[in-house]
């Protein structure tokens, strides 16, 4: 009796210590219900549990949604287990998750009506080897984003592809401490987005074939703003070439085409050792956020930014900016790769100008007078710009039991 | 002695109809949920029509648009025990309180009460460590509700306001799902029974009486002021109600429990619910964050003076995921409730 109690009290504490000891697969299969059964599922697993969905096609009908902390949901593999989501009447988006150290990997999610997968609110949250998609190609009435992590912390995106999102297809708002690595981000209207964000590295990602590639910005008004520190290397920024699709009233339907990389008023951002050709605007664009806003904590303005050691192809040939034309005659025939609006203030602001280091070049500087004031542009072309000893932030680590570090 | 008791019980209760089981007490605060809801005793008849004792009729001010279902709302508190007051946020409420909140229709919209079917009853149970939020769905035949978690799409045909058939496509929520709406910094908790949600009238049978004062009277509710001083939520289809205040209502109803600091949609700065006074987070003049297609094209949340290029007021007439607002609960549009916004919004001065 005492010995059997013992026993019981081991496992029990074994149990609180290694839950994953006990960690059980919940394993659903496509097919008739896949809406009922995959969302039973996802409500039924217990912290340390997976959810594998079997390879093949589940049709569901409204959005799924996670709020167990600690749980992988798992297909067979991208394209082979797919989520369509094409007969969705109901959510914002395919996948909701709301809770922490979960993990989506290994599998396809399609045509969500809005967003694809969202977390709010979740630490340590991974997307792994997912690929979101709309399947129509670019289209204005495809989901804003594909994945979308928002206020959440110790964000990883890995192997993830994401194409066709009218807005960003992997965007990343409102949270802290995130790595986006070995991705692919095409068709969408914004590749890759960091957005009122903190703490973020970027690299070794494949941004083609959007409007924009890698896009860096903060906005005013928002719950969490003043994003800084995010570094942009090792990718591959090419061929951003697919018209603006963005439904009108969003702000990235003003990204032009063929945008390598956009800062917009963020601090601490470095670009480096990345391949940049093929963006007919510009390769490295950095611009001030021009519109109204009321926030007196909000700075519209980029700064703290270094942008050194890219390769630069072919960018700039045909700007889509207005004037663009006219300036690229009157810069040789294409617009330097680097470009700047030259903004140094903004209405109650009297601080210092702020702190770039372009050197990778040439740069053209508009020297707006203004946020947005194009027309008063005094256009000046000079090998780089401003001077190197802006500190550059130690790469970001995820927790380890999240982020297994290489080898 | 026993048998003497026992034969004296019996007796005693012949010709009375014996007295029902008072809620089932434990089995609302048991670990796992009774499959069915009968289970709890919360009504005394199989069809949901007779509450238990301990159990409070309520209704708020300005409701949920809920797809044209009518809605009955009780309050349960356990013997002995009080709801304590506050002027904003939900009151307190005592572990075992269980709100009960029944979806149904009519067959005919244009006579409320007539032939109802049930639809699904919810509740809101509170347990030692929080709010626990169960939905039960009625069978056809309206003799028993069965626990459904993961949500579920049923049709629903009735007659419509202009006598034409309508089928409702409804959605049961999936317990995530109640949570969206639920959540105050991602803890459940109930919406409704707030002191200027209840601030009104209702009828308790014949009588008709203020809900704070009759709580309050019944035992049910310490700490509350007199009604006239307390907070009060306007009417929103009340004519006789100034217009900002009705609009305000209605999106403080339909839109404040995700829409604030601490809902579903914080992270999109736009706040709706009442208690929200600036202007520029209440959507005036806003650009949309992360509105996607929502935008429907348009530059502003609300473009003051113009509904027909608000994005709020757009997002209210759509009936497409992704698009429409609110994003869970309903496939319908709210006419009425649109026209009141649309009115609000042309109300307001354009220029700033
Ligand atoms: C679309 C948002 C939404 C969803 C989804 C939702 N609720 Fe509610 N619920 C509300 C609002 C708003 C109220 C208060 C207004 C009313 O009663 O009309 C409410 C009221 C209630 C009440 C009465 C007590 C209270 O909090 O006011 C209960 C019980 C309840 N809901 C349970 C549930 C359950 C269980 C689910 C999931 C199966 C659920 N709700 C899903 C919005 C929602
Ligand atoms: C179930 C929760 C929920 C309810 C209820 C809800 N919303 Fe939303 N709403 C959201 C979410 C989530 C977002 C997007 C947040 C984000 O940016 O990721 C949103 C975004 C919006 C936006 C775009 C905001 C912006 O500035 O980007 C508007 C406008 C909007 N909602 C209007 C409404 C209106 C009007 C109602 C009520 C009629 C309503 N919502 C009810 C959850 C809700």
């Amino acid at each position: 009796m005492a010995a059997s109690n013992q026993f019981v009290l081991a496992c029990v504490l074994a149990g609180a210590l290694a839950s994953s000891a006990q960690a059980a697969t919940l394993r659903v299969a496509p097919g008739a219900d896949a809406q009922e059964r995959v969302q039973s599922a996802l409500l039924d697993a217990k912290p340390g549990d997976t959810v594998a969905l079997d390879a093949g096609t589940f049709a569901f009908t409204d959005g799924l949604s996670l709020d167990v902390d600690s749980v992988t949901v798992t297909g067979a593999g991208q394209g082979k287990t797919v989520l369509s989501f094409a007969g969705q009447k109901g959510a914002g988006e395919g996948l909701l998750i709301t809770s922490d150290g979960v993990t989506v990997r290994d599998l396809t999610l399609q045509d969500s009506k809005g967003d694809g997968i969202k977390s709010k609110g979740a630490d340590r949250i991974s997307f792994v080897s997912v690929t979101v998609e709309w399947t129509g190609g670019p289209k204005e009435t495809n989901g804003a984003y594909g994945v979308y992590p928002v206020a959440s912390t110790n964000v990883l995106i890995d192997k993830v592809t994401v194409r066709g999102a009218s807005d960003a297809g992997i965007y990343v708002g409102q949270s802290k401490n995130i790595i986006v690595r070995n991705s692919r981000a095409e068709f969408n209207v914004a590749g890759i987005e960091i957005e009122n964000s903190t703490d973020a590295d970027v690299f070794d990602n494949v941004a083609t074939h959007n409007t924009g590639g890698i896009l860096v910005f903060d906005l005013p008004g928002l719950p969490v703003m003043g994003g800084h520190s995010t570094r942009i290397f090792r990718n591959q920024v090419v061929d951003n070439d697919t018209a603006n699709f963005a439904p009108k009233g969003n702000i990235v339907a003003n990204v032009p085409v063929g945008v390598g990389v956009m800062l917009m008023a963020n601090r601490d951002v470095h670009v480096f050792d990345n391949d940049i050709s093929g963006n007919q605007t510009s390769a490295v664009m950095l611009v001030s956020f021009s519109r109204s806003f009321d926030d007196k904590s909000y700075n519209p303005l980029p700064r703290d930014i270094v942008v050194r050691d890219n390769r630069l192809g072919r960018n700039g040939w045909l700007p889509g900016l207005p004037g663009g034309k006219m300036l690229a005659a009157a810069t040789g025939g294409s617009l330097p790769p680097i470009l700047w609006d030259g903004v140094t203030t903004y209405a109650g602001y009297g601080g210092p100008a702020p702190r770039l280091y372009l050197k990778d070049g040439p740069v053209l500087n508009l020297n707006l007078p203004k946020a947005g004031e194009v027309e008063a542009a005094k256009p000046t072309v000079t090998a780089s710009l401003g001077s190197p000893g802006l500190p550059e932030r130690a790469a970001v680590v995820l927790p380890a039991d999240q982020d297994k570090p290489a080898k | 002695m026993m048998r003497l008791a026992a034969l004296l019980a019996a007796v005693l209760s012949l010709g009375a109809a014996p007295e029902p089981a008072p809620v089932a007490l434990d089995a609302l605060l048991a670990d796992t949920p009774a499959p069915s809801l009968d289970t709890y005793r919360l009504f005394t008849d199989q069809g949901a029509r007779a509450p238990n004792a301990g159990l409070t009729p309520y209704a708020l001010n300005t409701p949920l648009f809920s797809d044209h279902s009518e809605k009955s709302r009780f309050l349960f508190l356990p013997p002995g025990t009080q709801a304590t007051y506050a002027a904003t946020g939900a009151f307190a409420f005592p572990v075992g309180a269980t709100l009960v909140k029944t979806f149904a229709y009519p067959a005919d919209l244009r006579k409320p009460g007539d032939r109802v079917r049930l639809i699904e009853t919810r509740l809101m149970i509170h347990k030692p460590q929080g709010w626990v939020a169960l939905t039960y769905v009625w069978n056809p035949e309206q003799t028993q509700a069965v626990l459904k978690r993961a949500g579920a799409r049923l049709p629903v045909s009735v007659i419509d306001h202009a006598g034409k058939p309508l089928t409702i496509d409804y959605a049961v929520p999936n317990t995530n799902q109640c949570k969206e709406c639920h959540s105050l910094s991602g803890e459940l908790a109930p919406i409704g029974p707030k002191a200027r949600n209840l601030n009104g009238d209702l009828a308790y049978g014949p009588r008709r009486e203020n809900q704070l004062a009759h709580w309050t009277r019944a035992g049910l509710l310490t700490g509350a002021p007199d009604p006239r001083i307390a907070p009060r939520t306007a009417i929103w289809n009340d004519a006789a109600e100034p217009l900002a205040d009705r609009a305000r209502a209605y999106l403080d109803g339909n839109c404040g429990h995700c829409h604030n600091p601490e809902g579903m949609a914080s992270n999109s700065g736009l706040f709706l619910h009442l208690e929200e006074t600036d202007p520029a987070k209440l959507g005036v003049r806003r650009r949309p964050v992360a509105a996607g297609r929502g935008s429907g094209g348009l530059e502003f949340d609300i473009d003051p003076g113009r509904p027909e290029t608000s994005i709020l007021l757009h997002r209210m007439k759509s009936r497409e995921p992704g698009v429409m607002m609110p994003e869970l609960g309903r496939s319908l549009v709210d006419e009425d409730g649109v026209a009141l916004v649309a009115d609000y919004l042309r109300s307001l001065p354009a220029s700033r």
